[in-house]
């Protein structure tokens, strides 16, 4: 029965891992609808804990899925959430990567590097953005972003941990200060 | 596997340095461990070519590109490349697990500790100081990185423009850079000197 729990994760899991294009956020409602709805491996509210859990806890979101594997499965279960959610997609990326690289040097390859080079900054100061609005923790996300933003300006070397603590501090300092929940 | 044979034809040849795979292994560890609120791609450039010089600005965008269009998850795609880049297929899967080691332990810990830690006063709101501050982070990456492909007036309108799209149109980013990556690449496309 833990086999087969394990094996129905591998199967959820895996061929959402493919159309998850631009982020793992692209894939929470179907999960949650597998997981949740006809599983029911956790109940929605567990699901939105998770979600809650994997926002605040390092590493990339998607460990959301790592999460739903150990309700579904404990620590077996995590192991091979976490595997399924990345396997396929890294072996692609790594095809990918190792062919980018066998031809640098190449012409083609010297304008397609500098001209994708311009896209993904676009695709950074987007993601920036998106991540601000689904933050949704008002003007002061925006204060601290910016402010953190210009620090690194002034002091490049500033270690990033320094920041984030800078930023909790600032948060818990605000809402002490003036009394908001 | 063979090494390209082809004598570079534009770029001055550049000596790749190498790298262990055990410091490529701390290195990614900590990017994993102590990376919030998306903060990952940002800490990975600061690493990677900011402060230890393994990678060219060049080099680690168009991967962080490469990496936004393929599916799968964006910093992981990011940890695929670089280890490849350093060294091969050995190095992409330390990379991989490296970044993931410490969040995998970490998560479970603090989904089992989570009614507790979630009772501890200011503990939410600290958590989302440090989303906005990793916010800030990317943003400096943004400038940074924007100061660095901005090669001319192309590459500057590319680069607002695929913001523009992706973040105020709400457009998908396929058909983004479905449209924007043959302008720039012909654009940037080596000129006869």
């Amino acid at each position: 029965m833990h086999d087969n729990v394990l094996l129905k994760l591998i199967l959820i899991i895996s061929p959402l891992s493919l159309v998850a294009i631009g982020g793992a956020a692209s894939i929470y409602a179907p999960l949650q609808h597998q997981t949740v709805d006809v599983e029911q491996w956790l109940s929605a509210r567990e699901f939105l804990n998770m979600f809650a859990v994997a926002r605040v806890t390092p590493g990339p979101g998607s460990m959301l899925t790592t999460l739903i594997g150990w309700k579904a499965a404990g620590l077996p279960g995590a192991l091979v959430a976490t595997l399924a959610l990345y396997t396929l997609p890294c072996l692609i990326c790594y095809t990918v990567a190792q062919a980018w690289n066998r031809y640098r040097g190449t012409k083609w390859h010297t304008a397609l590097e500098r001209g994708l080079a311009p896209l993904g900054v676009g695709f950074v100061a987007a993601a920036a953005l998106a991540l601000l609005r689904l933050a949704d923790t008002g003007p002061l996300a925006w204060a601290v972003a910016a402010l953190v933003a210009a620090l690194l300006t002034w002091i490049p070397k500033l270690h990033p941990l320094l920041c984030l603590a800078l930023g909790g501090a600032l948060f818990v300092a605000v809402h002490l200060v003036f009394g908001v929940s | 596997m063979a090494p390209s044979e082809q004598p570079p034809l534009d770029s001055p040849p550049r000596i790749k340095p190498h790298v262990s795979l055990l410091a490529i292994y701390r290195t990614f560890f900590w990017i994993g461990l102590f990376s919030f609120g998306g903060g990952l791609s940002a800490w990975t450039h600061r690493e990677i070519v900011l402060l230890r010089g393994w990678m060219t600005n060049e080099e680690f965008f168009s991967g962080y590109s490469l990496g936004q269009i393929l599916p799968g998850v964006n910093s992981t795609n990011l940890a695929v490349y670089v280890g490849q880049h350093l060294r091969g297929a050995v190095g992409a899967v330390t990379a991989l697990g490296a970044m993931l080691t410490g969040p995998f332990v970490v998560v479970i810990l603090a989904a089992i500790t989570y009614d507790r830690l979630s009772t501890i006063p200011g503990f939410q709101i600290a958590m989302q100081g440090v989303a906005a501050a990793a916010i800030g982070l990317l943003v400096r990456m943004a400038i940074t990185a924007g100061q660095n492909a901005a090669r001319g007036v192309v590459s500057v309108i590319v680069m607002a423009a695929t913001f523009v799209a992706i973040a105020i149109l709400k457009l998908p980013l396929l058909l983004v850079a479905a449209v924007m990556a043959p302008i720039s690449v012909y654009a940037s496309w080596p000129r006869a000197q």
